[in-house]
Order: structure tokens, then sequence, then C-alpha cells
């Protein structure tokens, strides 16, 4: 089986700024700590190949190290919003109809009403700012969307027969979601999963604009943003960059997440909001 | 003179071949069946008279209706075609229709697409079309929606639009496939009238013999693409020439060779005054809940060794009864016990492991997922003493000859089965832990004709083999007939007559199975036919 | 219809009656108690005990929880604890740009995403398609406040055909104020136009398979005429709740963009209100914001039973 072009370039893209954040931990072209004051506000050359800022720190770091962060804040939220959300949807889909359903599907309408943006203020508004607050409230927000697409993915197959042969052999509810429901929408899963780390990175860079997510001295995108935003009139590479970063990243997972709808199955839909 | 000539028409859809060398012809008047298995081509001919093929299909040959070859016809024209000269009706009711749109807005589109009409006229004769095929106005006003509609109403709704302008050719693709037996009797019915009436040229696409037999003038057997035989109907029913033709219709009328049924001792399965209701969505707010009372007082048993047969048509509460004998749903009233001990959700393993179950759908019987040894076996869930390791491999092996399947076939997947080797897995599943009870819920009613007679014999073979009981749940009343020796009738959730299977079929004693048997087309007995005059 | 209508305005007030509560409990979870905050470290006790009382926080939470609730339904958001002005005050000056902006930004995306959807569905597998797929791909990827920082460098700027942000004010006329709001609109909607496309695109496409769609074109439609009469109404289905679940983070994406364009919305005063620990302001911004969404919910549920039948028919 050849995989598409779409999976290549995403995959490659993706794999390219998750190397660099990891390649962060090992080596950076120079130390983001060390402030170079004559050097401020560099236009990208040789020896800075992305420039530097107006502490004169070198941006092509800054962007590994930024990276990092991006990459760990979206992936613990979708890992919250997978763990919470996932079991949620197949406990409601083995209820249908029922009150535990009722509830469950109910209390995702509530998250839902509440914008995600909303939810990270009240958040920050009692717990302060920070990159775990930034990480609950996005995670948060992807417990309902995993719930109700693990069960809408699942409800038409507690209606096909290979479940009714499972409940005659006395299975119960719990051990046919696990069984033969879960590996059944595991695709589902996996392409919704490549499309909400995309959210989550940029959930994390606009949380982060606004002074709600990772705090100095924690380097990120999109604070890197924020600070060039009064000097974009003289220094356009400040901006244009880590929202490059940004772009590349978003853009490198959702091509990724595409091409494996289309390589696992077609037919699956993938929620955006 | 001919209304429809298709000569030598050859079809590909990208590089694959569908149809070749395919020659016919439809006169006024006259109706002409198409039939065939699955994959014969059948449906391809008819979307191919319509040119409603996939874009990548690339066709040759001539298909002349009348005197223009459809073939060449630019797009525009054949829109104007569609619809005006060639009316179709299609497979699926329930689908067919739009459902944001009012049934009278979907006939009168038909209208105005190609008449030169006003909006007012176009309603009038929508009105009247729709009264032609059985909605009167009053019952049926125009601003209906589909989904206010049964299916059988929806596929008059789905004539009317095909015949509001009065084609010269009608193309029906399995028009009375979904639809009950009796409601299929008065669609076919309808179909033959206006045929006559408006002296249309009728293609039918039917994979039922019964029905061909029963309405076409002359039939066309397909296969692989390819016509094997076409003539007359009674000529070709008296003489036919091709082994093929031969064969489907000797699978379409097959007698299995049941044995006779052993002694009966005590009953293995009692139902008692079974009655199970389903809540209807509440209808205002705080109103009191409505009830559905799908399985209402019904009551019978099982022997050992027993082969029990129960038809009737969708909605009857067949299902729901299945359900509840297999344990999956609970009863308001009534119970149901097997082997002397209480059938419902929390029955005992054992009980569990003695009744087991066949379901329809090849393709959803299974977790695409697994593989064959582990969907075998599934129903030792909860058996304490269930076979582990080589036992296992070997009970695997043994249930899977038995069906006529071979050991290694354990390690495949799904999906590298047909429909009919799935069906034979199916009953594998239900087999291995030895049961004295299967109940087969409409087992054999996916299947062509062929494999279907196939399947029919393995059941009669394990019955002999093992002394099987069984209840076999069919909508289709000819299988029942040679697969039981008792049968249940079941009409909106009551048992309306039981007995003896060939007493039933031959002096049926409720009106409900009087109709039923009415309606049911039967294939006309062969050596019969054979000596008749053709 | 009329009880299909009651039954989601019920469910819309029980949905609001939840969220009153958990915003309410959320906000009481802060540790901290306003009056000391506001007075400072050094206040006496007896000055804070009157600030208390003079804040109404000096009663039970239930009887809080009371006072708040009523307090909205009758138009009274309290009192500030920074500014000590009507909260209600200060919302409605400030809905006044954030509301717009939100509409302002939906009707661009809807403006955009319905013609490039159809496009791409009717011309599906072709070069028009994949370019206008690609593209959407991107606008995906874009994030908002980035691509609003671009455009105040091209169009502001550079260009000056813009101010880079502030806004003109109602009182000198729409034109002036929809012209400051163009940027910001323009920054919100089109990555929301991309998302907006491609469910239109998909949509139409899953309609173009169904079966009524053969039936319509046995009929003798055209292709183009099978799309619009039969597959439109039918694809506006799905669509609707995205433009529904758009409003809502159009209305908090806004929140940022304000940032951007230094835009005296709602967006600011919440900013504003948290650094100061102004909780009653965010508590009822909040509240106001949710309030919105669900309407806007309630407004897509009762436009699918104008476009389906099927929905006016069920209870």
């Amino acid at each position: 089986m050849t995989l598409s072009r779409t999976i290549l370039f995403g995959g490659l893209l993706s794999s390219l700024i998750v190397t660099a954040a990891l390649l962060s931990f090992l080596w950076t072209p120079y130390d983001i700590t060390q402030l170079d004051i004559p050097n401020k506000l560099q236009t990208p050359s040789a020896t800075h190949w992305f420039g530097t800022d107006h502490f004169g720190r070198d941006i092509f770091s800054m962007i590994m190290v930024g990276a990092r962060t991006s990459l760990a804040v979206a992936l613990v939220a979708v890992g919250i919003g997978m763990g919470l959300g996932v079991p949620l949807g197949l406990w409601a889909a083995s209820r249908q109809g029922g009150w535990t359903d009722e509830i469950i599907m109910r209390g995702n309408d509530l998250i839902f009403a509440f914008p995600s943006l909303v939810i990270a203020i009240l958040i920050t508004a009692i717990l302060g700012p920070g990159a775990i607050n930034a990480i609950i409230a996005i995670g948060i927000f992807n417990i309902p969307v995993f719930a109700r697409l693990t069960r809408a993915g699942a409800l038409p197959l507690w209606q096909r027969e290979f479940i009714l042969a499972a409940r005659v052999a006395g299975k119960s509810p719990a051990r046919i979601s696990l069984e033969h429901i879960l590996p059944n929408v595991a695709n589902l899963l996996i392409v919704q999963g490549t499309i909400q780390f995309s959210l989550g990175i940029l959930a994390e860079a606009g949380l982060s604009y606004v002074g709600l997510g990772a705090q100095p001295p924690t380097p990120s995108w999109g604070r890197m943003l924020a600070d060039a935003q009064t000097m974009v009139a003289f220094a356009p590479h400040l901006a244009l960059i880590p929202g490059l970063a940004i772009v590349s990243a978003v853009l490198g997972l959702n091509l990724l997440g595409d091409g494996l709808r289309d390589h696992l199955d077609p037919k699956i839909r993938v929620m955006r909001a | 003179m001919t209304l429809l000539t298709v000569q030598n028409l050859s079809l590909s859809i990208g590089p694959l071949p569908i149809l070749r060398d395919v020659s016919f012809s439809i006169a006024p008047g006259e109706i002409v069946a198409i039939t065939g298995e699955s994959g014969s081509g059948k449906s391809m001919t008819a979307l191919s008279v319509m040119q409603l093929l996939p874009d990548s299909a690339a066709a040759q040959g001539e298909i002349l209706l009348q005197d223009r070859n459809l073939l060449t016809v630019p797009e525009p024209d054949l829109c104007a075609i569609r619809g005006n000269d060639i009316g179709m009706v299609f497979q699926e009711p329930m689908t067919a229709l739009n459902p944001v749109k009012t049934i009278g807005a979907q006939v009168v589109e038909t209208i105005l697409i190609h008449a030169a009409t006003t909006k007012r006229e176009a309603q009038a004769q929508a009105a009247a079309m729709l009264t032609r095929v059985g909605l009167p106005q009053d019952q049926f006003p125009l601003s209906r929606y589909p989904h206010e509609l049964s299916g059988g109403q929806r596929q008059r709704v789905v004539i009317a639009m095909a015949i509001a302008r009065r084609p010269r050719l009608l193309i029906a693709d399995e028009p009375t496939t979904a639809l009950d037996v009796t409601t299929q009797a008065r669609i076919l019915d309808l179909l033959q009238d206006l045929v006559t009436e408006f002296d249309m040229g009728l293609l039918m696409i039917t994979h039922d013999l019964a029905v061909v037999a029963d309405m076409a003038h002359r039939i066309i057997v397909m296969r692989h693409g390819e016509i094997v035989e076409q003539g007359e109907t009674q000529s070709l029913l008296a003489n036919m020439q091709h082994p093929y033709t031969k064969a489907l219709f000797e699978a379409s009328a097959h007698q299995v060779d049941l044995p006779p049924q052993r002694e009966t001792a005590a009953p293995i399965l009692s139902v008692q005054n079974a009655i199970r209701d389903y809540a209807l969505p509440r209808t205002t707010l705080f109103a009191q809940r409505q009830f559905h009372r799908a399985v209402n007082a019904v009551s019978f048993d099982i022997h050992h060794g027993e082969r029990v047969g129960l038809v009737g048509e969708s909605g009857c509460g067949k299902s729901t009864l299945t359900r509840a004998i297999l344990g999956l749903e609970p009863l308001q009233f009534g119970a149901i016990s097997a082997f002397d001990s209480p059938v419902g959700p929390d029955m005992p393993a054992a009980t569990r492991a003695k009744i087991q179950v066949v379901f329809q759908d090849p393709y959803g019987s299974f977790n695409p997922r697994h593989r064959v040894a582990r969907i075998l076996s599934e129903p030792f869930h909860l058996d304490p003493n269930a076979p582990k390791g080589a036992t296992l491999a070997n009970t695997i092996a043994t249930v899977l000859s038995d069906v006529g399947l071979t050991p290694s076939d354990a390690t495949k997947y799904i999906h590298e089965f047909s429909g009919g080797q799935r069906q034979r897995i199916a009953i594998a599943r239900a087999l291995i832990t030895k049961p004295e009870l299967i109940i087969f819920d409409e087992a054999v009613s996916a299947l062509d004709v062929s494999i279907r007679a196939q399947i029919l014999d393995l059941i009669a073979d394990l019955s002999r083999r093992h002394n099987l009981a069984y209840l076999f749940i069919s909508h289709d009343l000819s299988v029942v007939r040679t697969v039981t020796d008792r049968v249940l009738v079941m009409q909106s959730g009551e048992i309306v007559e039981h007995g003896d299977t060939e007493g039933v079929f031959t002096d049926p004693q409720h009106t409900y199975t009087r109709s039923l048997i009415a309606a049911a087309p039967v294939l006309p007995d062969l050596k019969e036919a054979q000596n008749a005059p053709a | 219809m009329l009880r299909y209508a009651l039954k989601r305005l019920l469910s819309l007030l029980i949905s609001l009656a939840i969220a009153s509560v958990v915003i309410f409990a959320v906000i009481e979870i802060a540790p901290g108690d306003p009056a000391s905050f506001m007075l400072g470290l050094n206040a006496q006790p007896d000055t804070v005990a009157a600030l208390r009382t003079e804040l109404g926080l000096d009663v039970s939470k239930a009887q809080r929880y009371l006072n708040w609730v009523g307090g909205m339904l009758t138009g009274d958001f309290g009192t500030s604890y920074t500014y000590r002005t009507p909260v209600g005050g200060m919302i409605r000056d400030r809905i006044w740009v954030s509301l717009p902006l939100a509409l302002y930004a939906l009707t661009l995306s809807t403006l955009i995403a319905f013609p490039v959807g159809i496009y791409a569905a009717a011309r599906r597998g072709k070069p028009g398609d994949l370019t206008v797929m690609g593209a959407t791909q991107l606008g995906i990827a874009v994030p908002n406040f980035w691509f609003a920082m671009m455009l105040v460098l091209i169009f502001a700027i550079n260009l000056r055909w813009f101010s880079a942000g502030g806004f003109a004010g109602w009182d000198e006329g729409a034109a002036a104020a929809l012209k400051s709001l163009t940027l910001p609109a323009i920054a919100l909607a089109l990555p929301q136009s991309a998302i907006l496309a491609r469910v239109m695109r998909s949509s139409l496409l899953d309609i173009l398979g169904e079966d009524f769609m053969r039936t319509a074109r046995a009929k003798g439609l055209s292709r183009r005429q099978a799309l619009f009469r039969h597959g439109l109404r039918n694809a506006l289905i799905p669509v609707l709740t995205i433009i529904g679940m758009q409003f809502a983070f159009l209305l908090a994406g806004g929140i940022i963009i304000e940032q951007v364009f230094f835009l005296p919305g709602l967006g600011r005063l919440i900013f504003q209100s948290i650094s100061a620990r102004d909780l009653i302001v965010v508590e009822s911004v909040v509240m106001l914001l949710v309030f919105l969404v669900i309407m806007v919910n309630f407004v897509v549920d009762l436009a699918y039973a104008a476009v389906d039948p099927r929905l006016r028919a069920r209870t």
C-alpha cells in the first residue's frame, strides 16, 4: 500500500517540528537564556538564521524551544480529551436512550456552550495564568469532542449484528465496548486526534498571546508574537517567523490527519470547532 | 415495431468490464424482465438505458429509443428524454425521495421540467397521477412529506413521478424488493395496469424469479455481464436451453431433503403469554407515556429436534420476539423458559450456550477486526468448561468442516470470504457450543438463490446429523415451507395461526395467512409448464 | 413546530440555569475576598466589613447567587468592585463592539464559504477543486491573531488604507465604525470560512451520493439543477451546525482579536477585570457570552426545523 502525497508531506512537516522540539533538549544554536543586547533585532543572516529579538536572543533557538511548549501543551490536552472523552462516549453509547446517555450528552452540550477561550479565562481568573492551566482549559474542551465522536461512531455499531452476537454470548456492555466497539472506532479517533492536536497548538498560541499561557521565561510561539506586536512596523520578521512556525505545525498535522482519513476510511467526518 | 433496441452493448467502468454484447428489445405494452444474481449486470443494463452511469463508464454498441441512439445523444437532450420518454423506479423507496420536499412538489417538478404549463395545471396533473397510483388527494394531499408515508406509499409516489409525463418506456429496478409481500403484490398489479393503460414498455429488473414468471412477457437471464438466455416467458420456462437458467430456476424452487421429525419429548423452549411493550416518544412534554405493544400474548413451545417456522411481515414483532427468546430483552408480562430455566437478561450461562442464533446480514454479523477463530470462540465467553488451547483449535476445526469450510480458514479475516461462506461461518459460530436450539433470523434472506439453496441444504443436513431444533424466522413463505415441520404466523404482535406447515400452507384458516399466501408470487411448476402448449 | 420550539426553549432555560450555577460556583472557588483585595493589606476589619455589606457579600452563598441571577434578569449586573460603577453600563458600552464584530465576521465567513464550497463540490477532483481545497488547508492552519497582525502590517502600516487599531465609535456614523471593524472581521472570518467551505463541500458531496439525487436526475434534471434544487437544502443541515459553533467561536475569538486592534470590546473588559480581580465583571461577562452562545444554538435548532420537515413532525 502506498501512502499518499498528503500523508508524506504532512508527516514530513510534523516530524520536522517534533524533531526540532526533541533536539532542543540536547542542543540549540544559541543559549536562549543569554541576553545579547548589542545584537538585538538583527534580520535573518548566516549567523542567526531567523534573526534575533529585542533582547538579542537567537530566534531559531527560541522557535525550537517554543515547539516544545506548543507540542507538550497540545499533546497533553489531547490526552485529557481522549482519556476522559472516549470512555464517556463509549459509556453513553452503551446506554443509548437511557438517562446515563442523556446526562453525559447534555453535560457535553454544556461544555460546548462555553467557548474554549472563556473556559481558559475562567480558569486563569481563579488559578492564575500558566502552561498547566492552559492545558486544563484546552483539555476540558477536548472532552466533549471525543465523547461525541466516540458516541456517534459507536451508536451505529451497536445496531450491527456482530454486537448482537456478542450479547447472545453473554458479554457485558463494558466488555463489548472494549472488545468490539473501541477497535472499530479507532480510525475515527486517530484522525480526530491528529486534528485536535493541531487545534491544540492553535489554542495554546492564542492563550500565550494574550498572556494566559506559558509564562516567562518559558518560551512559546504565542508569546513571541505578543512581544513582536509593538515592533511589527520596524522588525516584521519577529512576527513573521513564529507565525510561520505555527502555520507549518498546524498545516502538517492537518494534512497528516486528512491523509490518514483518506488512507484508513474516507467516510470519516472530522469535527472542526 | 419496437420501442427500445439494445444492440451489442458493452460497458466497462474504469478498467473493469461490466457488460458484454448485451442485445434485447422491448415493444410498447410489453413487459421484459431481466433477472440474474448479484453482479450479473442487470442493474447496470438499466442504468445504461437511462444513461445515468458513473463518469468513468465507457459504453459501446447501440441503445436505440425508437430511432435515436442514446449513446450518442448529447447530455442536454438526454435530460429532455429522461423523465419524459423514459421513467425510472428504484429499489429503495425510503431513500428515493427528497426528504425536505413535499410529494406534490416532487411530482410537479417532473411535469414542469418537461412541459410548458402553468404551476397550477402541473399541480392538477400531479394530483391526478397520485390518485391514479392509489394515493387519493383526500388522504394524501400534495402537501405531504415523504416521511409521513409508508414504504409502499412512497414507492407509489416514485411511480407517479416516473409516469407523470406518460413516458413510452418505464424502467423498474427491483421495485418491490424492499417491500412486504402483500405490498409487493399491489405494486406489481399497479405496474401491470399502467403498462396496459399507457401502452408503455416496461423493463423490469428483479432477482425474484417468481415475480418474473408471474408478470413478464419476455425473460432475459444474465450472468457475469452477459445474457445467457432470453425468450418469451412461456416457452423459456417450458424449454430452458442454458444450464445456468435451469440451475437458477431449480435453486429458486429448491426443496430441501428434510429428515423426518423424530419422536418429540418435553418442550425445550416454552414461551408463555409473552408481552413486550416499547415506550413511544412523548407527544407532548407532560403527556402520559404511550406504549407500542410489539409482542402481544404470544405462547408456543418448541420440542427437542423440532423445526418451527415463524412468518410475518416487517413490523409484526418477529425481531422483538427473537430478542426476547435470546434473553437480550426483558418481557413486561409472561415468561419464556428454556431447558427448565427462565430466559432473560440474567439467564444462566449453561442455558445461553444451548440457544444460539444466526443473523441475516452476512456482512454485519462479524467484527471485521477479528479472525475467524476468535469469532467462533465468542459463544464460549461464559462457559466455565470452555475448551482451551489445542482442544479449542480442534473444536474450531471440526465445526468449520461441519459447515463445509476448511480448518485453515480459522486464521483468516472475515473480509476474505464471500457472502455465502460468511453465512456458513455464522452457522459454525452457532454450532460451536453444541446447542440444542438455533434461531435462524432471516438467515438466508440476503443471499442469492443458488447460495440460498446450498445454505438450506446445510441446515437440513445439520438437523439430520445433530438432531437440532430450530426456529426459522423469515418473510419468505416458500423457504419456510421447505425447512420446517410446524409454522407460526405472526401479525401485529400476535400469533394469528399456527399448525403443521403443510396444513397451514394448503388450508390456511386465518384471513391474514390466506392473504399472505395469495400475495406471494409462486414459481409455476416447471414440469407442468413444460407439458403445457408453448 | 410550536411544540418543537417550546421544547427547545425549555432545554435552553435549563442550560442557562445550569451554566449560571457553574459560573457562580467557579468564581466562588476563587481565593481571596474582593473587599479585602480592594482595600489593600492595611485595611481595618470594620472598613472591610462595611464594604462587604455594601457589595452584598455578607449574605449566604445561595442568597448571593439568587441576588446575582435575579439582578441579571432585571438588567442589574451588580457594581464593579474596581470602578464602583454598574457592570451593566460597562457591558452595554462594550457589547456594541464585540457583537457587531462577531456578526460582521460571521457574515463574511458565510459569504465566502458558500460559493467556494459549492464551486469545489461541483468540480470535485478537478484542478479548481484541488486549488480551493489546498487554500482552505492553509486557511485553517493560520492563527487568526497572527493573520490580524499581518493584515495590520500590510494594510495599515504599509498601505495605510486602514488605521492600525482603535474603534471609531458608532457616534461617528456606521461607515466609520464598520471600517474600523473591517480588518478585525477579516482576520476572524478567513480561517473560519476555510473550515465552513470544507464542510459545505463535503456535505454537498455526501448528498450527491444519495438515492434521491439519482431520482432527480432520472426525472430529467441536469446535474446543476439537481444540485441546486435538491442538494443544497439537504446539505445545509450539517452546515447550519457549524455556523452555530462558529458564532460561539467568533464571539470568543473576538476577545483575542480585540487585543490586536485595541478595540474597546468585551475582551478588553474581561482582561482588565481579571488583572484587577474584579470578579463580578468577569462573572457577568462570561455569563453573557454563554447566554449568547446558547441563544445562537436555539436559533440554529429552529433553523433546522425550518429546513427539515422531519424535525417539525417529531416533537
